[in-house]
């Protein structure tokens, strides 16, 4: 547990919806290493977001323990989890989630600004110059296409140098090419900032790129799969 | 494709039930239920006026006489024409009380009466004894007010002028007092008989006489009327008959409901952008299923036709709702408006003042979701999955514009006509149409403003955050802003007239205004009276002057009103005077006075700004009854007055020789230091005590409440207005939960907590509704000016403690409407919402 950056012990995740309570996740035991890139796959409903949404302090667990970079996010209360993410997480959703009366710059300045950094639209704005939307900073969400806004989410997550990067199905609404790209960002940038990435995805040329996979199914571990070695 | 196509696509779109529509429902309710309340109460009372005429005119008929009882053959016409005639006159006097060597004084309206009053109407007094027996021997009954403030029991006694009354009972009810219209003082009645020698009645003094009529069942008013007036006009005889009973409290109940129907109207309009909002929020969610409908192959017109119908349901149900509200709160409330009113109501359902509401509702609506209607129509099918209603063009159809204007100008017309007052309506529309137009330009500037600050409050997230949310492309800026500032600007407006109304009576006016106004100084008394007030050191100025009083009959020979039209001089009987020369403080603006000594036929010097007003010239001449007697006067000098100082002012001054000879007393003011007010009456009073005197400070009070009587009905008004703004905010709020939901849910992911999304939520309310509030503070202070200086024609400044209210309420109004609806979006889990967005 020493080297886990992300660890979770016996998690369960239970969730009231109209047919009742519904049992969303049962037992699940991980540890994620720093510098790690982990694969979340499994067929729809298998619990692979809301594993990645208890990772990330989104959601709370039924049972069982998490605890991120030491911390029991378990024990937190949700404006501690918030400000636990903003100082060691980012999130990168399918829907990309940017707030749409916000520029491309002000979206991703808007973690520094909450950390208090006086350098936030300086480093924003270079941040969007590496994900190749230097000219886009002053437009708003409705003004740019998917790929582009996945680029500005991806930007926001990683303009604070986060330890651990959370990447729900990064590429499921973009396109093939816009996807490649991002997938080539997602994994370079987190790479150069050293970031632990765990990643939802169906694709299966995507989770190849990850050292491991982990693959759920009706919301249990099903099977691991190590591809460092490969 | 046909209507019947579009009215099947709506009834199933409307099988989704009312979601969305409860603010625009309320609204149009609330706004159609101010006017059909105003209007139903309003209603209420002219019926009661009118159903009561004959009991507060106290007969069928009236003649009224000024200065004067009627002659012989004027009364022998009454005798022959009623079956029952009573005479009753009416006039200022002091009632005193000397006790314990001290003397008490009190202003008071005396009404002398015979012994057939009442004709109609029941007295009741306290104790329940009978008129006949209270007036008998120098018996005398008085409001409650008066005897309070004088400290009289039954059985005490007081004097008016020299003669000596005692009090029998106060009144509890006066049957004939709404008809007497507006008192100085509170009212006494005793037996004319018993006014012999008191000096108050003597020629030349000021009172009214008034011989009420019963008519023999059967008889043709107007004939009666015309005959009366045939004969007697000429004479200075006024009539009036039970077809309107209290002129004067009709007129002003008029006058105040069409302006608290205008003052509603104003609500409908923020109520409208309510409306409207609302119209294209729905729109806006239905902008799939049109694309939808589009790409099935409907046409413009069926898309419009389908959403129309819609809306147009709901809009009556709205404006049925509204109706059944306004209809039943004045019902409901009957009891305690009756009770509150002076004058006698008819509570029922009035379909006219129902009708009115609802011609209102209907084209406000229309006027309100014409425009987003439009743009539906304008949703294409290849734009189904993108924001069409956001890029649509600014304007929709010309053919939308130019009904919309039609729609402008019917609702404008309408009002103008139920009103009555075309000018009055046109300045409030106008005042709308200005005050909207300054909303929209402000939401534009405050937009652009928050855009522009964006990147200045960087590094203080929250400050950012609602800047860019205020500036952004999908805030409701623009409906808070129109909505919330529509209905503090009618707030501002009437509160900056009101305490500038106010401040000139209370404060400025007695600072200009004499002390004392002093009536019925007999001629002979005039040196004595001068001489007591020349030698006091607190006396900085007297004016005095003849005061006689006369009716303008006829202007170049031709009847008054026939030859200028309606004029508030020619409305009843004014002061006349006489003077030898124009005086040191007069200042001629035309024509030449007459030479010292002049004797030759009448001239006169008139009111200059209201012969403009009434257009006359140098030259024209002006036949004046008074006293009964024919005068024709040539006008000869026009000469500027000014009535706003509480001065002496006459419209109309003749040479002497004209008027000496008629019996007339004198009137002055006296100008003198608060200090020694008491003093100067206690002397003057006690050596004449048929002077008649009235304290200034008195008056200016009593005027005061009055006005503060209307201002609170005005103020109701807008709240109504105000009230409808604030449903639109909280509509405006809770068409927001949802993007700020999903907001907080973005912004905690990213790290922010609680308390700094509350922050945020909070600052973009405070900053709208202070902005909001600062313009209409703006558009208020504008139009109260303009009313001041053009309408009332006075001098104007800002009341400071109700801007500041203004603004603070806009603050207050935003924050708890914002607030109210930002608990869910910072409870929500982060998880939820964004999964549900997936």
């Amino acid at each position: 547990m020493s080297d886990a950056v992300l660890s979770l012990q016996d998690v369960t995740l239970s969730l009231r919806g109209n047919a009742g309570l519904v049992e969303i996740l049962h037992g699940i035991t991980l540890d994620v290493t720093r510098g790690e890139t982990l694969g979340l796959v499994g067929p729809s409903g298998s619990g692979k977001s809301s594993l990645l949404m208890i990772m990330g302090g989104l959601e709370r667990a039924s049972t069982g323990q998490v605890h991120a970079l030491g911390h029991d996010l378990t024990t937190m209360g949700e404006d501690a989890l918030a400000r636990f993410r903003r100082d060691h997480m980012g999130v990168v959703f399918q829907s990309f989630h940017l707030i749409p009366t916000m520029t491309a710059l002000e979206n991703v300045a808007t973690p520094l600004e909450l950390a208090g950094d006086r350098r936030a639209f300086d480093r924003a704005r270079a941040m969007l110059d590496k994900v190749g939307l230097a000219a886009r900073a002053d437009h708003y969400p409705a003004q740019m296409s998917g790929g582009e806004q996945q680029r500005v989410a991806l930007a926001r997550a990683l303009a604070p140098e986060p330890d651990i990067l959370l990447a729900d199905e990064p590429t499921g609404n973009l396109d093939g090419a816009n996807g490649a790209a991002i997938v080539d960002l997602l994994f370079g940038l987190s790479r150069a900032h050293d970031a632990t990435l765990v990643l939802v995805t169906h694709a299966p040329d995507l989770a190849a790129r990850c050292d491991r996979v982990v693959h759920l199914d009706d919301g249990r571990i099903a099977s691991t799969e190590l591809r460092a070695a490969e | 494709m046909s209507l019947g196509t579009s009215a099947r696509f709506a009834r199933r779109e409307l099988r989704g039930g009312l979601r969305g529509f409860r603010i625009f429902l309320a609204c149009l309710a609330l706004g159609v239920a101010a006017i059909a309340g105003v209007g139903s109460v309003r209603s209420a009372i002219q019926t009661g006026l009118e159903d009561q005429g004959a009991v507060l005119l106290g007969g069928d008929a009236m003649a009224e006489f000024t200065y004067r009882f009627a002659t012989e053959e004027e009364r022998a016409w009454m005798q022959a024409t009623a079956s029952a005639v009573s005479e009753v006159t009416d006039f200022r006097s002091m009632a005193t009380v000397t006790r314990d060597g001290t003397t008490e004084r009190g202003l008071t309206q005396v009404k002398s009466v015979d012994t057939a009053y009442p004709l109609l109407g029941e007295m009741v007094l306290d104790p329940p004894i009978p008129l006949a027996e209270a007036l008998t021997d120098h018996g005398a009954v008085m409001a409650p007010i008066l005897a309070d403030r004088l400290a009289l029991q039954p059985g005490d006694s007081f004097r008016l002028g020299t003669r000596a009354f005692t009090l029998r009972a106060t009144i509890a009810v006066e049957p004939d007092d709404a008809g007497d219209g507006f008192g100085l003082g509170p009212r006494t009645i005793v037996r004319t008989a018993d006014l012999q020698g008191s000096g108050l009645l003597s020629e030349g003094s000021l009172f009214e006489t008034e011989y009420r009529m019963l008519l023999p069942p059967g008889t043709d008013l107007d004939t009666v009327r015309a005959d009366a007036l045939e004969r007697f006009e000429d004479k200075g005889l006024s009539w009036r008959d039970a077809r309107n009973g209290a002129p004067g409290i009709a007129r002003f109940v008029d006058q105040l409901g069409s302006f608290l129907v205008l003052v509603g109207l104003s609500g409908l309009a923020v109520g409208g952008i309510g409306v409207s909002a609302a119209v294209r929020a729905y729109l806006s969610r239905k902008t799939s299923v049109i694309a939808t409908l589009r790409t099935l192959g409907a046409t413009r017109n069926t898309i419009f036709q389908t959403y129309f119908i819609q809306i147009g349901v709901l809009s009556l149900v709205g404006i049925a709702l509204g109706l059944i509200l306004g209809a039943l709160v004045p019902l409901l409330f009957a009891p305690l408006i009756a009770g509150a009113l002076p004058v006698p109501t008819v509570f029922t359902l009035y379909p006219g003042a129902l009708g009115e509401a609802a011609l209102y509702g209907v084209l406000t609506a229309l006027l309100f979701t014409l425009w987003p209607l439009a743009r539906a129509e304008e949703v294409r099918a290849a734009t189904l999955f993108r924001d069409a209603l956001d890029s649509a063009r600014l304007l929709p159809a010309w053919r939308y514009v130019l009904a919309t204007l039609v729609l402008v100008a019917l609702l404008v017309g309408s009002a103008t006509l139920f009103a009555g007052r075309p000018g009055l309506t046109l300045w409030i529309a106008g005042g709308i149409a200005g005050a909207l137009l300054v909303l929209l330009g402000a939401a534009w500037a405050i937009r652009w403003i928050a855009r522009i600050a964006t990147p200045v409050s960087r590094g203080r997230p929250a400050w950012r955050w609602a800047l860019g949310a205020i500036g952004g492309p999908r805030e409701s800026a623009g409906s808070v802003v129109l909505s919330l500032g529509l209905g503090l600007t009618v707030l501002a407006s009437i509160g900056q007239i009101d305490g500038n109304l106010q401040s000139a009576i209370q404060r400025d006016l007695p600072e200009v205004a004499p002390s004392y106004f002093f009536v019925d100084i007999q001629k002979d008394q005039m040196p004595g009276y001068l001489e007591r007030l020349e030698n006091d050191p607190a006396v900085s100025r007297i004016d005095s002057a003849p005061m006689l009083r006369g009716i303008i009959t006829r202007i170049n020979g031709q009847p008054a009103t026939e030859a200028v039209g309606e004029h508030w001089v020619l409305r009843g009987d004014r002061g006349v005077t006489y003077s030898e020369t124009a005086g040191a403080r007069t200042t001629v603006t035309a024509g030449a006075w007459w030479p010292e000594g002049y004797s030759g036929p009448p001239q006169v010097s008139f009111a200059a700004e209201e012969a403009q007003e009434m257009g006359l010239q140098l030259g024209d001449t002006l036949t004046v009854n008074i006293l009964g007697r024919d005068i024709t006067a040539t006008i000869t000098s026009f000469r500027e007055v000014d009535f706003s100082t509480a001065g002496i002012g006459f419209v109309m001054t003749m040479n002497p020789a004209a008027l000496q000879a008629a019996p007339h007393t004198f009137i002055s003011t006296v100008y003198a230091e608060e200090a020694a007010e008491a003093k100067i009456l206690r002397d003057l009073a006690g050596q004449y005590p048929n002077i008649t005197a009235i304290r200034v400070r008195d008056a200016i009070d009593r005027v005061s409440e009055l006005l503060d009587g209307i201002g609170t009905a005005v103020r109701w008004g807008a709240a109504a207005t105000l009230l409808t703004g604030f449903l639109v905010l909280i509509g405006a709020a809770a068409a927001g939960e949802g993007p700020r939901t999903y907001e907080a849910a973005v912004l905690k992911t990213l790290g922010a907590t609680r308390a700094r999304i509350l922050q945020s939520f909070a600052l973009r309310s405070a900053l709208l509704g202070g902005a909001a509030g600062a313009v209409a503070l703006g558009a208020g202070i504008a139009g109260a000016w303009a009313v001041m200086t053009f309408v009332m024609e006075t001098d104007f400044a800002v009341i400071w403690p109700s801007a500041i209210g203004i603004v603070t309420g806009g603050v207050l109004a935003t924050l708890l409407a914002g607030l109210g609806f930002a608990w869910r979006p910072l409870a929500a889990r982060p998880a939820g919402v964004l999964r549900a967005r997936e």
